[in-house]
């Protein structure tokens, strides 16, 4: 008699890897099977690569090109781009998907944007794909409950080519945020409480996945800003189980199921949860009701602090790599311990990015401007052409206008700074983007990482400041 | 890819930790095509002071450093970023070993696929190591790949090298790994097959 065996309890990311996994090397890594690869203008030296060696992309269906890290944001024109050599590297891009016969959405698309804000309103990322992407914050689309990381150029080569990647499988950890946020307390105010708790490098070599009450009741676009920032704690990925919330985002979606496969679909997806009692490499709880507006004081992302705070003595930092990294930060911030951050002056706001630049993050910002004004220059990347489409539909964009913000068109814009949207340097910008390394938003430029809401409040006074106390009608 | 077996030199730190591949190399110079050589944008902003000048107290500025193959540098280096172009810098700039207590995740695989040894060291061995270099810059370090093992100066003793075991037997060869894959190809197109039935929506 075959005695009855329990199938072992699995985390998500067990299943979606097993479910990937075509073989397995006797040297331990898998070659993993990957279901969608998105390419954007940076890829260049994959496509290179793979032209070198007489090959082509081998499955262009699942291949799908974005242009938005390069792309200029006053116009819709490749000579719009700031500089020739800008320019010549939107045009490359375009050669290249023709070259290789993939979809894309170019610089004139309206689907074009961010690779991760356009990947889920595409329907392009769903539950239980593995999707990979040469840039590090694919991690971003893990919220939909798909195994989603970056990789180098090299491994994108081999994903044109094979359609597959080597990858050894990460540890993993659950990180369960409980309780409920208050009032002016935001996705993005939770994962900047998380690394801030675990450190810059805290989830190096793991796999997350966000559990809890908190998590389970913020919207596909909270979700999607809190597994952007898993990178920044040096996580492999980030993912939330889907659920009902999931489903309803992705029903319809252009290339999601269709009506006809979508008890298909969604019968495979309810599968995909972790089950109970699956064990997890480390577990870390945060108290969402403890969470409170975060802001950045330095230039690793896990110098954040609640907006009451103030800037850290180095002095008090435990180990001496910190004392020393938090001494060199604090003279490139030009700020001095014991400021507090609420009141700090800035130069100019920039509301954008992959982290915050979904249409509930113009409307939260919108919410906080209305009818106010901005003391310093301001403006507003949205997260792709569709979200701006609903912005001004809904009458965000004129909010944004009223208030004095400049509304630009979709991409990466002054996130990275590599379209010509630049920070000046010594200026400090209120950001709602997710780097806050030295000289990411050009040469000598000081980023403080906060919430859309915050980024507002900070717009209308010139000054970090706590959104909780604008939106009681202080200021 | 060229292969990498073992290799003696000097060792040059470059301290901080979480360094991310921004300082590594801007993100202005990433549309270079690799052929202009990307040495000249290694640590190009934090090795210049503000008027472009290069600083001569930056560790890589200092006499003699152009001669290191190994770097030892800090914590979660080459954590952000995935771009590529931070290991392209290092290559060109002759770096072939990094030592470290710990590394970006990208930035550790995209070493791998260009020959670039990632060495992970306990912080202690690491700090213990930045203070013989500061005493004795000359000091020499092996990365013994194929025994695995780094030997470094002084009393610091040797240290095995843990990297992935397909991953090193691809340095070790200079093995290509998109040609090994595609001697899997049957199995790729047998469990690709499988998979387009279950998830008909995935290519169209
Ligand atoms: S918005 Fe910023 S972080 Fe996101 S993909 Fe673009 S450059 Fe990278």
């Amino acid at each position: 008699m075959v005695p009855v065996t329990k199938p072992a309890a699995r985390t998500m990311f067990a299943k979606i890897w097993d479910a990937h996994e075509i073989l397995r090397h006797p040297s331990g890594q898998s070659l993993l099977y990957v279901d969608r690869d998105l390419i954007h203008e940076g890829s260049f030296h994959a496509f290179a690569d793979i032209k070198r060696r007489g090959l082509q992309p081998r499955r262009p269906k699942q291949i799908f090109g974005i242009a938005d890290h390069y792309v200029p944001t006053r116009g819709r024109r490749p000579e719009d781009a700031a500089t020739p050599a800008i320019e010549r590297m939107i045009r490359t891009f375009d050669a290249n998907m023709e070259w290789g016969g993939v979809r894309h959405f170019g610089l004139a698309s309206q689907e074009q944007g961010i690779v991760h804000v356009v990947a889920p309103e595409q329907g392009i990322t769903l539950p239980g794909l593995t999707i990979v992407c040469s840039d590090s914050h694919t991690s971003t689309q893990g919220a939909l409950g798909a195994m989603a990381f970056g990789i180098g150029q090299s491994e994108n080569a081999h994903v044109l080519a094979t359609q597959t990647l080597w990858q050894v499988s990460p540890r993993t950890m659950r990180v369960t945020v409980d309780g409920a946020l208050g009032t002016g307390v935001t996705a993005k105010d939770v994962v900047l409480a998380l690394i801030a708790r675990i450190g810059a490098g805290g989830a190096g070599g793991y796999a997350i996945e966000y559990a809890g009450r908190v998590v389970r009741n913020l919207s596909i676009e909270g979700r999607l800003t809190i597994c952007n920032m898993s990178i920044e704690a040096a996580a492999r990925l980030g993912m939330v189980a889907p659920d009902e919330t999931t489903f309803r985002y992705v029903r319809g979606r252009h290339f999601g199921p269709t009506e006809e496969e979508w008890d298909l679909a969604l019968a495979q997806w309810q599968q995909l949860p972790s089950d109970e009692g699956a064990e997890f490499d480390t577990e870390i709880t945060l108290d969402g009701s403890a969470i409170a507006p975060m802001v950045t004081w330095g230039t690793s992302p896990d110098d954040a602090v609640p907006i009451t705070g103030r800037v850290p003595d180095p002095a008090s930092f435990a180990s001496s790599e910190k004392r020393k990294a938090a001494a060199k930060s604090l003279e490139y911030m030009d700020l001095t311990p014991g400021t507090p951050l609420d009141g700090l002056a800035i130069d100019r706001v920039f509301l954008g990015s992959c982290t915050n630049a979904r249409i509930e993050d113009l409307r939260a910002a919108a919410a906080v401007l209305q009818g106010r004004k901005a003391v310093v220059p301001a403006m507003v990347v949205p997260g792709s052409t569709q979200v701006r489409d609903q912005a001004e539909a809904e009458g965000l964009a004129q909010i944004f206008r009223d208030a004095g913000f400049e509304w630009r068109h979709s991409g990466c814009s002054m996130c990275a700074a590599m379209n010509g949207d630049v920070v000046g340097r010594g200026e400090r910008c209120a950001s709602t983007s997710n780097r806050n390394f030295v000289g990411r938003q050009g040469p000598g430029a000081r980023t403080h990482l906060l919430s859309p809401a915050m980024a507002a409040a900070a717009a209308i006074t010139g000054r970090l400041t706590d959104v909780r106390r604008l939106a009681e009608g202080g200021a | 890819m060229r292969a990498f077996i073992r290799e003696t030199s000097s060792v040059v730190f470059v301290p901080g930790v979480n360094c991310d591949t921004d300082q590594i190399i801007p993100a202005r110079f990433i549309k270079a095509d690799r052929e202009e050589g990307y040495d000249q944008f290694l640590f190009h902003d934090i090795r210049r002071d503000a008027d472009g000048a290069l600083d001569p107290d930056f560790p890589l500025n200092r006499p003699g450093a152009e001669k290191a193959r190994i770097l030892l540098v800090e914590d979660n280096f080459g954590c952000g970023s995935s771009r590529e172009g931070a290991v392209y810098a290092l290559v060109d700039a002759g770096i072939r070993a990094l030592i470290a207590p710990s590394f970006g995740d990208i930035f550790c695989n995209n070493a791998l696929k260009n020959g670039v040894v990632p060495v992970r060291l306990p912080l202690a061995v690491c700090e213990a190591l930045a203070d013989h270099l500061a005493a004795n810059p000359e000091a020499q370090v092996t990365v013994d790949l194929a025994a695995g093992l780094v030997t470094l100066p002084g009393e610091l003793g040797s240290h095995a090298i843990v990297i992935a075991p397909f991953a090193r037997e691809c340095i070790l060869k200079g093995l290509d790994d998109i040609e090994m894959t595609l001697t899997y190809m049957d199995r790729i197109t047998a469990f690709e097959a499988a998979r387009l039935t279950d998830v008909p929506w995935l290519a169209r």
